[in-house]
């Protein structure tokens, strides 16, 4: 048999499982179904037989209500009734089913619906929220480690400075750069490239033939380079990079043949880092012969001093009169 | 290290006993030299006899291994090369070799084609710096902005907790090419994303050991300046289909036409997987000779997945993702840049 009171006298007065004492003026209720969370003699979902109360499962509200007549099967002791997602229509069915109930239960469960509703609406925006935020990702510490020191073994393998360089290197060589970068020649293994160029002088001979029969235009500017002084550097066997700058000189001066005579050409010379002008004296027997360089001077543009780095009177008492004669 | 290990192996077996017993050693030794100490007696009462002999022996021993090395040297048996595990990488399907025009036209024919082929309606390389939601550390801090200087073109922008996507939208509106956002963690930089615009890819990267140029020693404790001009750029070692991959993405957040006169030579070296990030200026002393000054900043990426489309943690479609450790490969020579 059911007796409210009886149940009640004990709970209140003797001992209740749910009762939390976690204020010191208010008693709380652990009760899923309470439907206030206080322990008083109206909201006890154990000492009221006849009960109601709104509960949520996963998103969804349901209305639970107990009535005496089936007290005596707990399994069926409540009835369940999804309330409707709408709030307005939620309300109306609390209406409906709580028709004759007591004021209280009936005011309590609006309230209770309220608050889930407005409950739910906010973990869902909140797990919207969610998505964009970050996420936490474990720390796998052992994996870290293993991949610290494979990184460590790698930075060691991959030698970058050296392999910078190389690349570098590789690209100077393919001519990336263009004419940015030259190079001074060596005065001192200037003896050994002389061979060297004269060779290679006789190679570019036949290339500025052919160049002739190839077109008319080509040719006149050959000619006047075949006469240029530029050519006898050409004799002291420059390298490439030079060679290249003085053909980019623009070879203006008009000489007469006919005088024989000791020109001074300047040329411009740049290099990595500063530059400078080297200064050639050439002469000739005749008209018809080619040019011999007598001297080489080089002066840096900041610096006062000015070296001699050719003299063919010199090297005409050191080596052999084949090389310095053509 | 592995190869005098292996050199060595058949000498150390006869060497081995020697080391362990050096004090019977001597002992023998003064056998045949005028013994002082008794024979069969195996320790030498006289500390100063004992090192001194001990001495001799090792003396000795340090000969005859130098004088192995220089007739081992002087003959003609074929040196051992080192066996390193790039020499042991072998160069599976997905290594892609530079005469094979087909695969290079196939791996070309991407997002980042724009760029490359110079399209006339390809934009120039824009980029937008960010951190993760909040704010970053004083450290991660500095690093952005060192980032920021070094990349050309690019702004730094303070997330706060403005939502990427949202960015990335508005970023197409105002013509940004690509987006780098660094994660942090434990106040250090952890994570790159770098997500090119509007198409993609997105790739992300673990990004470790990062330094400022303050903090690196040959820079001389300088900060960073500002980059106004256009970098060289080097990639070294990206070989396979997703390395190419890579470093095309990676390529195409640089301008083209490098301005060489300035010196200024950005890296990303491939090894083994790391790619490491470096900023040099450089300096040919002759034909043969390179000087180089590290600038900073420096750090080392590894490649954790691509994406394809621009960033989507949810919906995106992954082209390739690092496997879990379980189901990683086990063979060690194995990469996948």
């Amino acid at each position: 048999m059911q007796h409210d009171d009886v149940i009640w006298s004990v709970l209140n007065g003797q001992f209740c499982s749910y009762k939390q004492q976690k204020a010191k003026t208010q008693i709380f209720c652990s009760n899923e179904y309470n439907l206030t969370g206080l322990c008083d003699r109206r909201s006890c979902p154990l000492s009221n037989s006849q009960y109601a109360t709104v509960r949520e499962e996963k998103g969804i509200l349901y209305l639970y209500m107990k009535v005496v007549e089936r007290s005596h099967y707990p399994k069926k002791q409540w009835e369940k009734v999804k309330l409707h997602e709408n709030y307005i229509r939620a309300l109306k069915q609390i209406n409906e089913h709580l028709i004759y109930w007591p004021r209280f239960v009936r005011h309590k469960c609006k309230q209770r619906l309220t608050k889930l509703t407005q409950y739910i609406i906010r973990t869902r925006r909140l797990m919207l929220k969610k998505t964009g935020k970050q996420e936490l990702v474990p720390i796998k510490k052992k994996a870290e480690r293993r991949e610290r020191r494979h990184e460590e073994k790698a930075f060691v393998a991959a030698n970058i400075d050296r392999a910078i360089e190389n690349e570098l290197l590789e690209r100077l060589k393919k001519g990336t750069y263009g004419d940015t970068y030259t190079f001074p020649v060596n005065a001192i293994s200037m003896d050994e490239e002389d061979e060297e160029a004269e060779t290679d002088e006789e190679e570019e001979e036949e290339e500025e033939e052919e160049d002739e029969q190839e077109s008319e235009e080509e040719m006149e500017y050959v000619e006047d380079f075949n006469e240029s002084d530029a050519e006898d550097i050409e004799d002291m066997g420059d390298d490439d990079d030079d060679e290249e700058i003085i053909k980019a000189l623009p070879l203006t001066k008009k000489r007469s043949l006919e005088l024989e005579y000791e020109p001074a050409v300047e040329i411009p010379v740049r290099g990595a880092e500063r530059a400078g002008i080297i200064y050639c004296y050439a002469t000739r027997d005749s008209a018809d012969d080619e040019w011999h360089v007598d001297k080489l001077e080089f002066k840096a543009t900041n610096q006062p001093y000015s070296y001699i780095f050719y003299d063919r009177a010199l090297r005409r008492r050191l080596s052999p009169p084949e090389t310095t004669t053509k | 290290m592995v190869r005098r290990n292996k050199d060595s192996a058949s000498n150390d077996d006869n060497e081995r006993p020697m080391r362990r017993k050096p004090f019977r050693k001597s002992t023998n030794e003064e056998e045949e030299s005028p013994a002082q100490v008794p024979t069969g007696d195996l320790q030498i009462r006289n500390k100063m006899v004992r090192q001194l002999l001990y001495a001799k022996l090792k003396r000795s021993k340090s000969k005859a291994k130098l004088k192995e090395r220089k007739a081992r040297q002087q003959s003609d048996e074929p040196k051992q090369e080192p066996q390193t595990i790039e020499k042991k990488r072998k160069r599976d399907e997905t290594w892609v070799d530079e005469n094979d025009q087909e695969t290079l036209d196939d791996i070309s024919n991407d997002e980042l084609n724009n760029y490359f082929t110079r399209q006339p309606d390809a934009p120039e390389p824009k980029l937008l710096l960010t951190s993760q939601e909040g704010f970053p550390s004083s450290f991660t801090n500095k690093f952005l902005k060192e980032v920021a200087r070094i990349l050309p073109n690019t702004t730094y922008f303070q997330r706060r907790h403005h939502p990427i996507k949202r960015i990335i939208k508005k970023m197409n509106k105002l013509g940004y090419t690509d987006l780098v956002v660094v994660n942090e963690d434990h106040g250090k930089p952890s994570t790159l994303f770098i997500s090119h615009l509007p198409e993609g890819p997105t790739m992300k990267f673990r990004l470790t050991s990062a330094r400022l140029s303050k903090q690196l020693r040959s820079n001389r404790g300088k900060p960073c300046a500002k980059l106004t001009i256009r970098p060289e750029i080097i990639l070294n070692n990206f070989n396979t289909r997703i390395g190419i991959r890579v470093g095309r993405l990676l390529a195409a957040l640089f301008p083209h036409d490098p301005q060489y006169k300035a010196r200024h030579l950005i890296t990303f070296h491939n090894q083994r997987d790391f790619i490491f990030f470096r900023h040099h200026m450089y300096l040919f002393k002759n034909e043969k000779k390179v000087a180089l000054q590290e600038l900073g900043p420096r750090f080392t990426l590894k490649l954790k997945s691509i994406q394809r489309g621009t960033f989507d943690a949810l919906y995106g479609e992954y082209e390739w993702t690092q496997k879990p450790k379980h189901k990683m490969d086990p063979e060690r020579t194995k990469f996948v840049l």
